[in-house]
């Protein structure tokens, strides 16, 4: 089964001034890799913040595992599922921030347990055996007891990862997830979505590192002004793309 | 009357100072919560009103709120007496007025705070309640402590104006034996007292402060 379906979403700002996904269509199975690529303001952001919920759609359908999150009613506009439905589909799904939006006030090994405990009801000895054991994963054992603001950006970054993956999601999103980092640190976060992707966890990753996305992702899709204008095997759009936006996209990445 | 009898009978007004102090904190720290969700509400009327209330509460005299409240009961409705306990009508008073002052901060302190942290607290589920509760109040409450400290520290010169309803606190005392005395000396025992209990809202207030330092 998909683990992530999306129908037609239409998203617009400013009274409908701004169209910034026109039309998007996107499944995502279950242990798929899915790498989206394209220039600033092409709607990768919205898409993403559409598909976890952060805003909302004006027309299509969102679905997790089959269930609806929203669905478009006669008149083509999206309508939400209820409350309790919502929460349901929430835990289903992580995002990885691009300024990682750690919590400052709490400990990483809160930010890592609180959640787990206050959302999902887990016990807290439940909840720190899952956090110690994510943390040890991400090389951060030693840092447990630490505050996000004591970490470097890549430290953060990892804690943010693992924070999401506390929830036990089915499928994870990242936004541009080492945009933030010195270039000497991103080698650490590209490494950790590595592995995950080696344990075959459902990922939506949006970057700007292209050969990361050629090397890891099972899929990439090229948006451009709110439409998926190529998708397809890795290798062939990031290596032998067939669309002419494509290539000159790409081109910018090739001279530097 | 020797300076030690001066300062044993101020000390009985003082009990009553810190009681405006005490009781004025008690009441307004979480009224003016109460103010600023009102004030920052979605719905435009509840909003309106509570801005202009606040506005009313900030832009006129506090002693003129405490004569309005002592006495304005009285020249309302004329069978009802002024309260025999002054201290009621002061506390109502000095806590509205400062849950004004608050609301103000708080709400600065909310508008502060980055949009991602309620993106990330909801993406993790959080409902809107626990996203106040955990995520955002405890680190405005960081961000706003050195301006409540100001509103503290001026509040403890504020229950001095009490004594515009004649409630025996600490500054009416004070006036009444520097008009009975003709001496200048109780006032300079009341700015001495004034001065130490600021001395201690700093203290206090700076421990507070520093017990919120282990992050950022
Ligand atoms: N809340 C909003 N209100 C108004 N316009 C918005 C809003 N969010 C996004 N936009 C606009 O939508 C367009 C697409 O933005 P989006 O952030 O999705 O692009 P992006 O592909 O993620 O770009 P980048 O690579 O720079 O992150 C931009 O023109 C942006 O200005
Ligand atoms: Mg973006």
């Amino acid at each position: 089964m998909n683990v992530l379906e999306i129908k037609n979403v239409k998203k617009s700002f400013n009274d409908s001034q701004l169209h910034v996904l026109k039309d998007i269509s996107l499944t995502v199975a279950q242990g798929e890799v899915v790498a989206i690529i394209g220039p600033s303001g092409s709607g990768k952001s919205t898409l993403l913040r559409c598909a976890t919920l952060l805003t909302q759609m004006d027309s299509g359908d969102l679905l997790y595992s089959g269930d609806y999150a929203a669905r478009n009613n006669d008149q083509g506009v999206s309508v939400y599922a209820d409350k309790q439905q919502l929460k349901k589909i929430r835990s289903r799904f992580g995002l990885v921030f691009q300024n990682f939006n750690l919590f400052p006030h709490f400990s990483v090994l809160k930010n890592l347990t609180d959640a787990p405990i206050h959302v999902l009801g887990r016990s807290k000895e439940e909840a720190e055996k899952k956090a110690m054991s994510l943390l040890e994963k991400m090389g951060l054992a030693d840092k447990a007891d630490a505050y996000p603001c004591q970490l470097s950006g890549g430290q953060q970054q990892r804690v943010a990862i693992a924070r999401a993956l506390a929830m036990e999601p089915e499928i994870l999103f990242f936004d541009e997830p080492t945009s933030a980092l010195d270039p000497e640190l991103t080698g650490e976060i590209l490494k950790v979505i590595r592995q995950l992707a080696e344990e075959h966890m459902t990922m939506v990753i949006v970057t700007h590192e292209m050969s990361f996305a050629r090397d890891v992702a099972d899929r990439v899709i090229f948006m451009d002004g709110g439409v998926i204008v190529e998708q397809g095997d890795p290798k062939e759009v990031i290596s032998n793309p067939k669309e002419e936006r494509t290539r000159q996209f790409l081109s910018r990445f090739a001279q530097n | 009357m020797t300076l030690s009898t001066m300062i044993l009978k101020m000390c009985e007004g003082l009990g009553s100072t810190c009681a405006i102090f005490f009781l004025t904190l008690l009441f307004s720290l979480p009224l003016g919560m109460l103010f600023a969700l009102l004030r920052m509400s979605k719905n435009k009327v509840v909003s309106s009103v509570m801005r202009f209330i606040i506005s009313v509460l900030r832009g006129t005299p506090l002693m003129l709120q405490l004569l309005a409240v002592t006495y304005g009961p009285h020249y309302l409705i004329n069978d009802l007496g002024v309260a025999r306990n002054k201290l009621i009508p002061v506390v109502i008073a000095f806590a509205i007025n400062y849950a004004a002052y608050f609301a103000e901060i708080y709400r600065g302190g909310i508008d502060s705070m980055p949009v991602g942290q309620y993106e990330a607290a909801g993406v993790l589920g959080y409902t809107k309640i626990q996203t106040f509760m955990r995520i955002i109040l405890p680190q405005v409450v960081k961000r706003i402590m050195p301006s409540i400290t100001n509103e503290v520290v001026t509040l403890v010169k504020d229950t001095s104006i009490a004594f515009c309803v004649s409630y025996e606190e600490l500054f009416t005392i004070g006036k009444q034996i520097a008009n009975s005395q003709t001496s200048f000396t109780p006032f300079l025992i009341a700015g001495i007292f004034y001065f130490v209990f600021n001395g201690l809202v700093d203290v206090v207030m700076g421990r507070i402060e520093k017990r919120m330092d282990y992050y950022q």
